[in-house]
């Protein structure tokens, strides 16, 4: 029980980060993109590409930083691939949901997000073979925190909680702080009227996808540093991570924290009744639950 | 020679059986602007009901009710629009992109009962039902043909259904709906109880569509209704031209044959290290098709005829 309160926070940490850009994106651009748990996948494997060139480039930088199994190459590894794939979400945009935006119909966006989902997993699959693979073939034991009751936790699921406590604090910061973070709540809230006060529309957009690609790349890092890296990684996540922003409120960056953490607890927490192989269909139940009860989520406002 | 025909049978049933779910989602998307995200949950709902119904007794399994044939596919699209109806039910209100999550949950928690649950099969599937009239019409050749007309008139009988129902008022406010809901609704109308009407009865489609599949391999299993299965339903209608029902039917023909003939070709000139990424690489393949098709001709191969009034068009055809 108290194990499975543990593992659903730090499970939860991963999908507040995937559900943060994926929120922004759909309260500005209007539509769900099912895309959007692909850019954890492309941040998990770019990772892992640029933990390779760091590791040939210099071996002292292959070493594990004690007590963890990540090494310091993984570690720049993971800037660099936070970088790349906020690029990517860009370079996504402008091929493809620019240009069916451009052609209208908010739906025809959520269907493509569908073709471009399908597109990378696919070609991740070809490129890295379907076996998942691991960052580091180090066995890294687990830490009995108490016998009773039986707890375990791996020094990662620690790290990776802080590091994502810490990622979004900074983004707090920049929202509460900078002008881009009023800018970017004054675009949310009215759109017209933020370009009316001379609020550049289209650079807004392409800084959501910078930001949102960023976190999503550490979650996936995170999520591959705890788990393990596979193409089906979108697949499996693209639902909790909904789920997250649903609980929040579609629009609201603290609601889709609180809502990662709800649903990676209660994704957890349904273990102790249900056997393991229902758990792809919790997160399904929470979405319903969230409907029935408060359809437009905890910090949502209602629009149509 | 009878092998190539015996084969077109085939393909042509399997394709006229999609065609079938096609036209059910034509209904919600094309007619009224529902994004269905787990076409296969529908599918799979009318699949599954239909043998659970129809199906001998198993050991441990739930059914084996054999009912007659015809009441079974009843019952399995009877399963599909109680699904449809309450997930329609929570959704229809909100958003657009709600009923897209909530379609696509759905569909994934389908999959993961029907897998986890021995009851209803669990991962190794339904077996265990008679094919009807098999006594008399044999194993062979000829049943297939006669299934194979079967699901024909079925398929005539569904467009001429939904023909008839777009062209009625009812169509006329589908499509009111559709392009202006505050307009619809300025006039009287109540969008949210249409549009659910028109998702149900696009899933009772698509769940008669997956009772038909499931007939004829008298097996289901979740391997049938992975998230896949949407897809390819999905990019038919796309390719075909939403809105449009003969677009639906030859979009259906168009990327199944496509499909068929690029795994076959995959299969057959691949080197065999690349046949392990069949799958992967049609998914691509499947995956350009659609992103191409919206953004270089969204409205399909045979767009939807816009007919702007009814009187405009009584007087162009005189």
């Amino acid at each position: 029980m108290i194990q499975n309160l543990v593992d659903g926070v730090l499970v939860g940490s991963i999908l507040s980060l995937g559900a943060i850009g994926l929120t922004m994106a759909m309260h500005m651009l209007r539509f769900a993109n099912f895309s959007h748990a692909e850019l954890l996948s492309i941040g998990a494997y770019a990772a892992l590409v640029f933990d390779g060139l760091f590791d040939a480039i210099h071996p002292a930088l292959a070493q594990a930083i004690p007590p963890l199994s990540l090494t310091w190459s993984l570690s720049l590894a993971l800037l660099l691939s936070m970088a790349l794939t906020g690029l990517s979400a860009v370079a996504i945009d402008k091929l493809v949901f620019k240009r069916v935006r451009a052609k209208g119909g908010e739906l025809s966006m959520v269907f493509a997000s569908f073709g471009v989902a399908m597109i990378i997993r696919n070609i991740l699959g070809l490129i890295f073979g379907l076996n998942p693979k691991l960052y580091s073939q180090d066995i890294v034991f687990a830490i009995v925190v108490s016998r009773d009751p039986f707890l375990l936790i791996k020094p990662d699921q620690v790290f990776t909680l802080i590091a994502a406590l810490l990622i979004m604090f900074i983004l707090h910061l920049v929202l509460s702080r900078t002008t881009f973070g009023y800018s970017l709540r004054a675009v949310a809230e009215n759109p017209t009227l933020a370009q009316v006060s001379g609020i550049n529309l289209s650079r807004m957009i392409v800084l959501i996808w910078l930001i949102g690609g960023g976190l999503a790349a550490a979650a996936g890092v995170f999520y591959g540093l705890t788990n393990q890296i596979s193409p089906v990684l979108g697949r499996d996540l693209v639902l909790p991570i909904f789920a997250a922003t649903i609980v929040g409120g579609i629009g609201s960056i603290y609601g889709a924290v609180l809502g990662g953490f709800l649903v990676g607890l209660a994704s957890n927490l349904a273990l102790v009744i249900l056997p393991s192989g229902y758990s792809p269909a919790v997160p399904f139940l929470i979405i319903l639950a969230v409907l029935i009860l408060r359809p437009h989520g905890l910090f949502g406002e209602e629009r149509t | 020679m009878i092998g190539v025909i015996s084969y077109l049978v085939f393909f042509a049933t399997v394709a006229s059986i999609l065609s079938i779910a096609v036209l059910g989602l034509n209904l919600q998307w094309g007619n009224t602007g529902l994004f269905n995200g787990g076409v296969v949950a529908f599918f799979g709902a009318g699949a599954y009901g239909t043998l659970i119904l129809g199906g001998t007794s198993q050991v441990g399994q739930l059914g084996g009710f054999a009912l007659p044939y015809l009441l079974a596919l009843l019952g399995g699209m009877v399963c599909a629009g109680v699904v449809a109806w309450i997930v329609g039910l929570l959704t229809i209100r909100l958003r657009h992109d709600y009923l897209a999550i909530a379609t696509f949950g759905v569909a994934v928690a389908f999959e993961t009962v029907m897998r986890n649950t021995d009851a209803l099969g669990g991962a190794q599937g339904i077996r265990g039902f008679e094919r009807p009239l098999r006594e008399t019409l044999g194993n062979g050749f000829t049943y297939n043909l006669a299934f194979f007309a079967f699901v024909l008139i079925l398929l005539i009988a569904t467009y001429l259904f939904l023909e008839r129902l777009i062209q009625s008022p009812f169509g006329r406010l589908l499509r009111a709906i559709r392009e202006d809901e505050t307009a619809a609704q300025s006039l009287g109308k109540s969008p949210s109880r249409v549009r659910l009407t028109s998702f149900v009865a696009g899933s009772v489609i698509m769940g008669l569509a997956g009772g038909l599949y499931a007939t004829f391999y008298a097996f289901i299993s979740p391997q049938d209704v992975l998230p896949i299965l949407t897809f390819q339903i999905w990019a038919m209608l796309i390719v075909g031209g939403a809105g449009n029902n003969k677009g639906a039917v030859m979009g259906t023909f168009l990327i199944w044959a496509a499909w068929t003939a690029s795994g076959w070709a995959l299969s057959r000139f691949a080197p065999l290290e690349v046949q392990l990424y069949t799958g992967s690489i049609q998914f691509v393949l499947i995956g350009f098709v659609i992103v191409g098709m919206l953004l270089w001709r969204p409205q399909g191969l045979f767009p939807e005829k816009l007919v702007v009034s009814q009187s405009a068009r009584s007087k162009n055809e005189q």
